[in-house]
């Protein structure tokens, strides 16, 4: 535990002395802040920040990420010549990447918010449920990257599968569900429909957010059975769990694959 | 001589109305009283006459009111049918019935049992009753002139619509004044059919099993700060011409089939400075034509507007579009209405000239509302990536939505 968090503190010195979580923080942080400034209600910059949340949340820690794995090899080899062993070695990795990731978006978008503050206090459990569904996905895409640059050698190619992977599950699985959904419209496709959106990770923190900016929409007939499901405690639990899933799987077999790689 | 028996008719006339009007009488009904029951007394008043209800339980039935009085309560008394039959049925003109808790009249699929009915009278007015667990609350048939205010109507929490009636029911009625009432747990809340030129005014209708308000063949009616919330089937008009809707709110009308206001077969008719606030659908059009629909304020709705293409003529200018999901949604890829000067909170165009109006048209229909028109279970890929890129991608060559459906001068702020 102890070895672990000196590596995680020492990660966290390397990235932020990379810059590039900086300017993460700083691209988020001036966008919501110009956004409070442009649009000036807060339910308006809420609604912008859902966008960047399912949009680039993911794009930007899956590339950031499997650059990171990649760019730190050489550290990453130096410490496995020491004593240590190889899971705390690589949960030390996981959390140096993925904390500090959150922490940037977290102040990013939350610093603007604290002293801007929202206009009515409904507003307040979106914010949160903003704040939460963006950490689960960087936590997600993060697991993605690890297992993705762990199990391609080459650079170029494991950063071609990451921004495949984000592709896929932001555009490709979307347009697929719209496909079949005409296919199949002779039936009734609200339970299968849930059932397939809740495989993908981007989809299931969209809908999460859905039943908070929407809910209106979403009362009438089909909508409905939407709301229902997702809105309910079993719903919640599922997806949350679902989520958690994404979380976990990539980062095991990522974790199995560093224990045994021959460096 | 003639002057002299002119003077005499004159003054013969003048004594007899102040004989009558020294006759008018108050009689006091009270359950330690000489008089013990509102029949008793009705047996012995004239036209004219006031009775006076003291604080007391008073169950009857079937109350009939034959001559022009004034019923009044004192500290609100209790008249209860218990559930067999219905209360007051007023036949006679310029009856009064004020300050009493009128209850438990019984349901029945035969006879409309009302808290208080009017049946062909005229100048009736209903006022600052407590109308409650009533099957109709109250029910006016063929009246004329009547006025019905300041009423707290609230029906049984009846499960379905067929065991409950409407609060305040009119059937073939004219210059009917209903205002200021708390209507609630009816079927719907306030009922108009074939009633013409009324006024309804400032009324809350609120978590009745239908709908807030309902008319049919109902015309030049007005309504005027009305508050329509949480209905199961929000607000539904139909086969009316000359409506004049003004300041009513419609809020919170959540359901599959929930509408702020349904407008079938709506004609000639102006909808201004009305709030629609949180509904599935906020204004939903179907057959009606020549609509003024301006000056309102659409919030955080499903959809702001649903216009079937059936609907023609219709003119939208000055309106607030703001946070709804969908702003319009229609059927068809022709269009028959105009937008005018609409403030659209999505709207992203820009005022080069600075006229305050942008210099790009805004196309209200989007086309993932065409998609989930056709394939409603797609509504689960919203606000997805996919979906906004199908979106610039429609924007920019439109194929599914209607081509001049736009607002072309779309405002740059919002409408005070």
């Amino acid at each position: 535990m102890n070895t672990m968090l000196k590596i995680i503190k020492y990660e966290l010195r390397d990235v932020i002395r990379s810059k590039w979580i900086l300017i993460y923080f700083g691209f988020l942080f001036l966008i919501t802040e110009g956004m409070f400034q442009f649009s000036g209600s807060s339910s308006k910059v809420l609604l912008s920040l859902l966008n960047i949340v399912l949009i680039l949340i993911p794009i930007i820690t899956i590339s950031y990420g499997i650059i990171y794995m990649y760019s730190s090899r050489e550290f990453t080899e130096m410490l496995l010549a020491q004593p240590i062993k190889r899971k705390t070695l690589f949960s030390g990795l996981y959390s140096g990447l993925a904390l500090p990731l959150s922490i940037a978006y977290l102040f990013g978008i939350g610093i603007p918010f604290i002293y801007h503050g929202v206009d009515e206090v409904s507003q307040f459990p979106v914010l949160i449920i903003l704040m939460l569904s963006g950490v689960a996905l960087t936590f997600v895409f993060t697991s993605l990257a690890v297992l993705i640059s762990l199990s391609s050698e080459d650079k170029v190619k494991g950063l071609g599968i990451g921004i495949f992977v984000w592709l896929f599950m932001a555009v490709v699985y979307d347009g697929a569900l719209l496909f079949g959904s005409y296919l199949l419209s002779e039936y009734p496709l609200e339970k299968p429909m849930i059932a397939v959106t809740i495989l993908n990770p981007i989809d299931l923190a969209r809908i999460l957010l859905m039943l908070k900016f929407d809910i209106s929409a979403l009362m009438g007939y089909t909508g409905a059975v939407f709301k229902k499901f997702f809105g309910g405690p079993l719903g919640m639990l599922l997806s949350s769990g679902m989520l958690m899933l994404w979380i976990i799987i990539p980062c095991l077999i990522g974790k199995r694959i560093f224990v045994r790689k021959d460096f | 001589m003639k002057i002299i028996f002119q003077i005499n008719i004159i003054i013969l006339l003048i004594i007899t109305f102040r004989h009558t009007n020294l006759e008018a009488k108050d009689i006091i009904i009270d359950k330690s009283g000489a008089i013990t029951s509102i029949k008793q007394a009705l047996g012995l008043c004239q036209n004219g006459d006031r009775l006076i209800i003291k604080k007391g339980y008073y169950k009857e039935r079937d109350i009939e009111i034959n001559k022009s009085v004034q019923i009044t309560g004192e500290d609100f008394p209790v008249v209860d049918a218990e559930f067999k039959s219905g209360l007051f049925h007023i036949k006679a003109d310029d009856v009064r019935i004020e300050g009493l808790i009128i209850k438990n009249t019984a349901m029945s699929f035969v006879a409309e049992y009302a808290g208080i009915k009017i049946d062909s009278a005229k100048n009736c007015i209903i006022k600052g009753n407590k109308i409650l667990y009533n099957y109709f609350g109250v029910y006016i048939a063929f009246g004329a002139d009547c006025k019905i205010e300041d009423n707290i109507i609230v029906g049984r929490q009846s499960k379905s619509e067929t065991t409950s009636g409407n609060g305040v029911h009119l059937w073939y009625s004219k210059n009917i004044t209903i205002s200021n009432n708390k209507i609630s747990n009816q079927r719907d809340g306030i009922y108009l059919e074939f009633s013409q030129n009324s006024a309804i005014d400032n009324n809350i209708s609120e978590n009745n099993l239908r709908y807030g308000l309902h008319f049919m063949f109902s015309h030049r009616c007005v309504y005027n700060g009305n508050t329509f919330r949480n209905n199961v089937g929000g607000v539904a008009v139909m086969y009316t011409k000359y409506i004049h809707m003004y300041n009513n709110k419609f809020e919170n009308n959540w359901g599959p089939a929930s509408y702020g206001l349904l407008l079938k077969d709506i004609t000639d008719s102006e909808i201004k400075y009305n709030l629609f606030h949180e509904n599935s659908t906020a204004i939903y059009l179907e057959n009606s034509v020549r609509l003024l629909i301006e000056h309102n304020n659409i919030t955080d709705n499903g959809w702001a507007l649903k216009i079937k293409s059936n609907s023609t003529d219709n003119d939208f200018v000055n309106n607030n579009f703001i946070n709804n999901t969908f702003d319009v949604a229609t059927g068809s890829k022709r269009n028959y209405v105009t937008f005018r000067k609409n403030y659209w909170s999505k709207y992203s165009g820009y005022d080069l000239n600075r006229d305050g109006y942008g210099d790009v048209p805004y196309k209200p229909v989007g086309l993932f509302s065409a998609i989930v028109e056709n394939n409603s279970p797609a509504m689960i890929l919203l606000r997805s990536l996919f979906i906004q890129i199908l979106e610039v991608a429609e924007k920019i060559v439109p194929s599914i939505t209607p081509v001049d459906l736009e607002d072309e001068s779309p405002l740059m702020r919002s409408v005070r």
